[in-house]
């Protein structure tokens, strides 16, 4: 078994992508130029909520660089005005009847440069008729909320859906006989996945074959052929999309935007490609934004501290058109994991979601489908019954933890956790951290503070211990628009023992040029640097669904592993031809096939291939060549695990919020590549602090956007971010073929509550017991002079 | 409007609008893709290359403001087929993930270095801090800047 200290084969082997990055030698989408390409801009409404009286496209056409204008009305006699979205619902590509939010495409302009395209916009005339915008999801299901859907026949209300999961009757029986029931409502703001690269596309369709290739940077390539080929009505063998190099995608990536579309209409108009790049302020105004889950959480306990149920009411804001890229099953995603890591009695969540007049979207930003609400809600709630009980948190979380001869866990939603060991990764934590010093320190800190000492800060330390779910599906319990997710791979070992491997899944930075080709390396003995990952190209690669909600190394690595495995059985059979003897009698040892008891009688894997594709006679049956395909079912998901501790300095004079520490212990079973592990647990920790303490998507009463720009989006930078403190568990999943589990959001999931719990704890001798995020100088100092939690923010 | 920019060297001269950005002259003009776009309001610096010595965002440079200047982009980190410390630093420490600020922070902490060779913690920090990174916590660059004042020698930083 794999250790912390020995992981898989290559361990931390340096990147082979990075050659190409260090060098500026990535290809980005919007470094790629076809021959005679045109560029594309999107024409959006300022207003939240509006009537289109009228567009007059004239001025613009007259432009001496443009090429092509595009209304909706154009594309409604195309049948295109209107798309499918994620969630079986419609969104518009260009607005017909209404604009809904604020940012919303109206008008798409071709032009011969950028900045021309960006110039004939200027010269669009759209008149609109204002209409009050629903801004707070709260107020969306009261009987005068304007309705925003009305485009959906008989539709009179901004309801979505209703969904519920747990035990209703058996929750409500251990609330009303409980010692103790703690009620809070929390928020977990609307935020932006904000990629640095923003999303884009080039659309190039060829009139004389009929074939339409999409440069896209999509995290799920195949996914987006299948939906152009139901939105355009092309037969799909002609589609091609190219997934090039991603700057980052963390979910925001993944949907079909109407820009996109638009290039591709724009490319069979004018028979020339057409590029398409958002700025920035149309990224944070107009895609996949995250969160925007106003939660009431209840804990029902005993008074020394068991926690024996848990309750939730959320209203789930889903902006104009329900674009949330789940399971189909699951319009909450997989909130209902939200009763964490302990055992409890019982546990039932009812989510509502709701139309505003807000982008669409929802869940995205390394969320792995709203495991980062749960996650959030569970470790707020449970400091806030240690606040209420007067006991430490740490010791709270100990008592309740699942215990490691519990797993495989149901939990009581349904779930079943795979492998952990919770108390172990918590008792590590704590150890790197020097908990009990901290409690010290802090102690002491507090006494000369009550005693009237002034100046200086005050220190806070805050706990978090999230269970993640990861690795959608299985496909009989998860699909999108239909699409089962289970994911192929494909593995071709050339004569001269080199290989190249095939997948579905596509990288934003995560390394799968690395990881997948050491997987391989693991399984034949090849060294990954003879290796090559081909990916993000769909006439290249097999089906699959693509790469968010952590699930390339649980279902995409798995797939590698299952068919390097196949690989290496067809090898033994060749082996068995060329030794003379019955494959049964063979033995493996990295790279090779030997006959047992006689180790000396052996084939490497570079002298199989090369027989396999020779004149070697091979058994009846037997195919040549050393190749094999799959495709990856999961039998469940995979349950990564963590304990992070956050330390901060909170000055109470201004509010603001110094983190001094941040010590993260991660299990995600078996590290592939421990160094590629750690950095994606870095950025996440980096997302925990942005989203506790900074990152904010706002609006006014009248749904304007307030976090359209990174002037007033407020990524953390490095003098935000402490020097990381790591640590790891390996509890290998046991149905994973490598033990492995997904990390890529773990940190984004875990940290926000961590900082979170680490300032409330701080403010603790001002009695707060609870404030939403951001906590921004402002809103801390709110909090301290003891201000009713701010409705305003409720609305953001 | 004609210009003649030196860029890593080479002396190129164009016909730009005098409105053309310095990176879309970078990018689109010269076919120099390394440098990289990010936001509208001059925070994230993905743009980051030398003007004179001196480290900019492209973005809020026209193209006309570079006449007659040198620029410094990360195609020119590596010299005669040698990488620069600083990029073999971002390899070694797992500097990077998506690549997309990568170009940005290396030629801040080239210069960076070029100016204290031996720089804190808290010095990079600081250094680096009107970028963003979206993926690696920052950390890891960190570590990368460290990495290359420990390997670099007199004549790989001239
Ligand atoms: S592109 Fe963001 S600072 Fe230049
Ligand atoms: S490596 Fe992706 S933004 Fe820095």
């Amino acid at each position: 078994m794999t250790t912390v200290e020995t992981p898989m084969g290559y361990g931390s082997m340096r990147r082979k992508e990075d050659a190409r990055f260090i060098r500026g030698r990535g290809t980005y989408v919007d470094d790629v130029t076809l021959p005679g390409m045109l560029y594309g801009a999107v024409l959006r409404s300022p207003f939240a909520h509006a009537r289109i009286v009228s567009i007059d496209t004239k001025a613009a056409e007259a432009h001496p660089k443009v090429r092509a204008v595009i209304t909706g009305a154009i594309l409604d006699g195309l049948k295109l005005a209107w798309m499918p979205t994620l969630s079986y619902d419609t969104q518009a590509v260009l607005a017909t009847d209404k604009v809904r939010f604020q940012g919303q495409e109206v008008a798409f302009v071709v032009a011969e440069d950028r900045y021309a395209a960006r110039d004939a916009l200027e010269l669009i005339d759209v008149e609109y008729e204002p209409l009050p915008a629903v801004v707070d999801a709260r107020r969306a299901l009261d009987p005068d909320a304007p309705v925003i859907r009305d485009d959906k026949d008989g539709k009179t209300d901004n309801h979505i859906f209703d969904w519920s999961s747990g035990d209703k009757d058996a929750t409500d029986r251990v609330f009303s006989e409980a010692e103790v029931v703690v009620t809070q409502d929390v928020l977990y703001p609307r935020v932006h996945p904000a990629p640095l690269e923003t999303c884009g596309a080039i659309a190039d369709f060829d009139k004389v074959t009929g074939k339409l290739t999409i440069w896209c940077n999509t995290q799920a390539p195949h996914a987006h052929r299948t939906v152009y080929a139901m939105v355009a009505g092309l037969p799909e063998h002609k589609i091609r999309i190219i997934s090039p190099d991603i700057g980052g995608g963390f979910g925001n990536k993944v949907g079909i935007y109407p820009g996109y579309v638009c290039a591709v209409v724009g490319s069979i108009v004018t028979g020339r490609p057409v590029k398409w790049m958002e700025d920035r302020s149309e990224n944070l105004m107009s895609t996949s934004f995250a969160r925007d889950y106003h939660m009431r959480g209840e804990i029902a306990a005993t008074r020394d501290g068991k926690i024996r149920a848990v309750r939730v009411s959320v209203i789930a804001d889903h902006g104009a058109f329900n674009g949330t890229a789940q399971p189909t099953k699951f319009p909450a995603g997989f909130f209902h994991v939200f009763t964490g890591s302990y055992d409890l009695e019982a546990a039932h969540c009812a989510v509502t979601g709701v139309y505003t007049n807000k982008a669409p979207g929802g869940v995205a930003y390394a969320c792995s489908f709203r495991v980062t609400e749960a996650a959030y809600l569970i470790e707020r709630m449970v400091d806030v019954l240690a606040y209420e009980l007067g006991t430490d948190p740490a010791a709270l979380r100990m008592r309740n933890l699942l215990r490691p001869e519990q797993f495989p866990y149901p939990s009581p939603t349904g779930w079943e956790y795979d492998s952990g060991d919770y108390p172990r990764a918590l008792a590590l934590a704590m150890d790197i951290a020097g908990y009990d010093d901290l409690r010290a320190e802090q102690a002491a800190q507090r006494e000369r503070w009550a005693a009237g000492e002034v100046g200086g800060t005050l220190m806070g330390v805050g706990i978090s211990f999230f269970t993640e779910a990861v690795g959608a599906g299985p496909r009989k319990h998860m699909d999108i628009l239909g699409l089962g997710m289970a994911d192929g791979a494909e593995l071709r070992v050339h004569p001269t023992g080199k290989a190249v491997l095939r997948i579905s899944v596509q990288s934003q930075g995560q390394g799968h040029e690395t990881t997948y080709a050491q997987i391989v390396a693991e399984e034949l003995g090849i060294s990954p640097d003879d290796i090559e990952v081909v990916h993000g190209d769909t006439d290249q690669t097999p089906f699959g669904l693509g790469t968010y909600g952590s699930r390339s190394t649980p279902v995409s690595g798995a797939a590698t592993a299952v068919v390097a495995r196949k690989v290496r059985e067809r090898a033994r059979i060749v082996a068995g031809a060329m030794l003379e003897v019955s494959p049964e009698d063979l033995e493996w040892e990295k790279g090779r096939w030997f006959v047992r008891g006689d180790p000396d009688q052996g084939r490497t894997i570079t002298e199989i291939a090369l027989a396999a594709h020779s004149s070697l006679e091979l058994p009846e049956g037997v195919e040549g060549h050393l190749d094999a395909t799959t495709v990856y079912n999961p039998p469940n998901l995979t349950f990564p695990f963590g304990a992070y501790i956050c330390v901060v300095d909170v000055d109470p004079g201004t509010g603001r919020v110094k983190v001094r520490r941040f010590v993260a212990v991660d299990d995600c079973g078996v590290r592939i590549n421990p160094m590629i592990v750690e950095g994606q647990v870095h950025g996440g920790l980096a997302d925990g602090i942005g989203m506790a303490l900074m990152e904010l998507i706002a609006f006014d009463p009248d749904g304007n956007c307030l976090g359209a720009s990174f002037m007033d989006y407020l990524l953390p930078t490095s003098m935000e971010c402490p020097s990381w403190e790591l640590g790891a568990t390996v509890t290998p999943s046991p149905h994973h073929p490598i033990g492995a589990k997904g990390v890529g959001e773990s940190a984004t999931v875990g940290s926000p509550a961590a900082v979170v719990n680490a300032v409330l704890d701080a403010l603790k001798p001002f009695g707060v017991r609870h404030a939403d995020m951001p906590l921004t100088p402002a809103a801390v100092w709110r909090a301290i002079q003891g201000a009713p939690l701010r409705t305003d923010l409720a609305i953001g | 409007m004609q210009v003649t920019v030196t860029v890593n060297g080479e002396e190129y001269t164009r016909d730009v609008d005098t409105r053309l950005l310095l990176v879309h002259f970078l990018r689109d003009h010269l076919g120099l893709t390394g440098t990289h776009w990010g936001c509208d309001t001059s925070n994230c610096g993905v743009c980051t290359v030398w003007l004179d010595g001196v480290p900019v965002k492209s973005c809020t440079v026209l193209a006309v403001m570079a006449d007659g200047h040198a620029v410094r982009t990360v195609e020119g980190l590596e010299r005669n087929g040698t990488l620069d410390p600083v990029q073999e630093g971002f390899v070694q420490c797992h500097g990077l993930q998506c690549g997309f600020c990568t170009p940005g922070m290396m030629l801040t902490a080239r210069w960076l270095l070029d100016h204290n060779p031996d720089p804190s913690e808290e010095q990079i920090r600081e250094a680096i801090s009107g970028q963003s990174c979206r993926c690696t916590g920052y950390e890891n660059i960190v570590r990368s800047v460290r990495w290359a004042a420990e390997h670099s020698t007199v004549e790989a930083t001239k």
